[in-house]
């Protein structure tokens, strides 16, 4: 049994309730982007009626609120991520700019013709294409850590792929097309070995599980406010607070800077260094208060209930003749990609958009994953703590619905 | 209601031609030819048209995709066989009409008319026109030409 009270859980998420084409909203599609509780609605709307302002700037009081409410979000994801410094975490739009920044600011002043890059077979898009861009830019080589037929990282060319001319390896904690935890750790020790830093995407992975950049260990941590019930357009970069300090700003602008003069520019200290122009006050203010909702429910206590979505999803679907799991790692966060044989996923995801249940179908911004398994797209339904086991049961429901009308 | 509505988009005669599309073959003396893509579903098709003067002497396709994509592509080839450029330009702006939800005249779409449960659901417009755009882009250059729809 769930240690969720997910009836009162639900009543904060007003969002899920309502219809959908005359049925009950089954909201499956949290990979993509999860939806809010109150507390976050409230936070971004009393801070734009009582508390708007500029950051950093004013001595009048309202401005003063704002900055102790965006310095106080900054201190709740420290926390979240168990950062040492205040100073390590940036504010961006999300895990791609954070993926670029660490791109331009932290590897590209290092790179030379021949260097290397180190990714993996799984990466979403937005951990691959900042660095082709990078590769195009300086003439260094993009290397890929290989995958498995279960959809785990093929880890034994790994020690290999870390060569002299390997200048980081980034790569996701969790998959976003089919939900493998991948050993990150691992990786972070054997590529620390070698001198080697380390980024770890972690969008999909701070909705489902405690993370710890100290215990990890890894030189940047990247996530995205959205798909951990925070608003959009807010995300974080974690950085050692040692290699932040050597890298060049990234944008330029108001607030990232001491002083300017038309000779000379002195830039800001840690943060605020790689925070240029007025920020997402709003969307900080939202993270935080996202950030407060899942510690108030304990990290664990939803993990442990997301587990036990994702086990009876995948017994249920398993059980049912023409329908194959595509990701079956032995460790996964709550995200069951399948396939129903000689259907389309478009086609499913319209079904199931029948009966009231979202899904995303498509490639899942993975198509290097889509192309190891010979497939255009999956559908791809992904548990957060809010959804029911009546809701695994839609999931059933719509197969089965699927499959009655393709028969 | 729902099941009605769904009943409407996967008629039988897009069923049928889902899993037997009509014209489904390359053409070796093909004179246009272009590449369609939906990136937002990964749908990806060819279609191959032999002009003889203005008259479409053989029209065909390949590459894959969903039910909707792949039976009005098969409709499409059908549709256009023997037509003249005019009358193959005037049939695609029927079917455009027809899909994003304006009057027309079904007598003129013939068989076409079944893909009409489309205009219910907007997300799958684009599956529904993809193979249509991909002709037009084929008609207008003897270049291998590629349409985006998106």
């Amino acid at each position: 049994m769930s240690r969720l009270d997910l009836q009162a859980i639900r009543q904060d998420f007003p969002i899920l309730d309502q219809s959908i084409n005359g049925h009950p909203l089954v909201y499956l599609d949290n990979a993509a982007s999860s939806q809010k509780p109150i507390q976050v609605i409230d936070a971004v709307a009393n801070y734009y009626r009582k508390d708007n302002a500029n950051v950093h700037r004013g001595v009048h009081r309202l401005s003063q609120r704002a900055t102790d409410a965006y310095e106080g979000a900054r201190d709740k994801v420290r926390g979240f991520v168990n950062a040492k410094s205040d100073k390590e975490i940036i504010f961006v739009r999300g895990a791609t700019e954070a993926i670029n920044l660490v791109a331009q600011s932290f590897v590209r002043p290092q790179l030379q013709v021949g260097d290397e890059i180190l990714i993996s077979h799984l990466e979403h898009h937005a951990n691959i294409v900042p660095w082709q861009i990078l590769c195009e830019q300086t003439g260094a080589k993009l290397k890929v850590i290989p995958m498995t037929e279960v959809g785990e990282l093929d880890l034994s060319t790994f020690d290999d792929l870390l060569t002299t001319r390997t200048k980081i390896l980034a790569v996701g904690h969790v998959s976003n097309a089919l939900g493998t935890i991948n050993s990150v750790k691992e990786m972070i020790v054997k590529a620390h070995a070698k001198n080697i830093p380390v980024l770890i995407d972690g969008a999909q992975a701070v909705p489902h599980m405690v993370v710890d950049v100290q215990d990890l260990d890894c030189d940047f941590y990247v996530f995205s406010g959205h798909k951990m019930f925070a608003p959009t357009g807010i995300g974080a970069l974690y950085g050692k607070q040692d290699l932040l300090a050597e890298m060049p700003p990234w944008q330029g602008g108001g607030d990232m800077i001491l002083s300017v003069s038309f000779e000379h520019t002195q830039y800001n200290e840690l943060p605020y260094k790689f925070e240029a122009g007025t920020p997402n006050i709003a969307g900080t203010i939202g993270l935080g208060a996202a950030i407060d909702y899942m510690q108030n429910l304990g990290i664990s206590n939803l993990a442990e209930h997301e587990h036990n979505l994702l086990v009876a999803a995948t017994e249920k679907v398993n059980a049912i003749d023409g329908v194959r799991i595509i990701g079956t790692a032995e460790h996964k966060a709550s995200v069951l990609s399948f396939m129903i044989e000689g259907v389309h996923p478009h086609d499913v995801g319209t079904i199931f958009d029948q009966q009231g249940v979202a899904i995303r179908t498509g490639h899942h911004c993975a198509q290097p994953v889509m192309q190891f398994y010979g497939i255009p797209a999956t559908a791809r339904a992904s548990f957060a703590f809010y959804n029911t086991m009546e809701e695994v049961d839609a999931l059933v429901l719509g197969i089965k619905k699927v499959q009655e009308l393709f028969a | 209601m729902s099941s009605a509505d769904l009943r409407d988009l996967y008629q039988q005669v897009i069923m049928d031609h889902n899993k037997k599309p009509r014209n489904f073959r390359e053409m070796s003396d093909a004179n246009h030819l272009a590449h369609g893509n939906n990136p937002l579903c990964g749908d990806a098709l060819v279609v191959f048209v032999k002009l003889d003067d203005d008259v479409i002497d053989d029209v065909s396709f390949q590459g894959s995709g969903c039910a909707i994509s792949v039976a009005s592509a098969s409709l499409m080839t059908e549709a256009l066989k023997g037509k003249t450029l005019a009358e193959a330009e005037a049939l695609y702006e029927q079917v455009h009409k027809q899909m994003t939800g304006e009057d027309v005249d079904s007598a003129t779409l013939g068989k076409l008319a079944v893909l009409s449960g489309v205009k219910e659901f907007p997300a799958r417009v684009k599956c529904a026109t993809l193979s249509w755009h991909t002709m037009h882009a084929a008609m207008d250059s003897d270049h291998n030409l590629s349409v985006t729809t998106e």
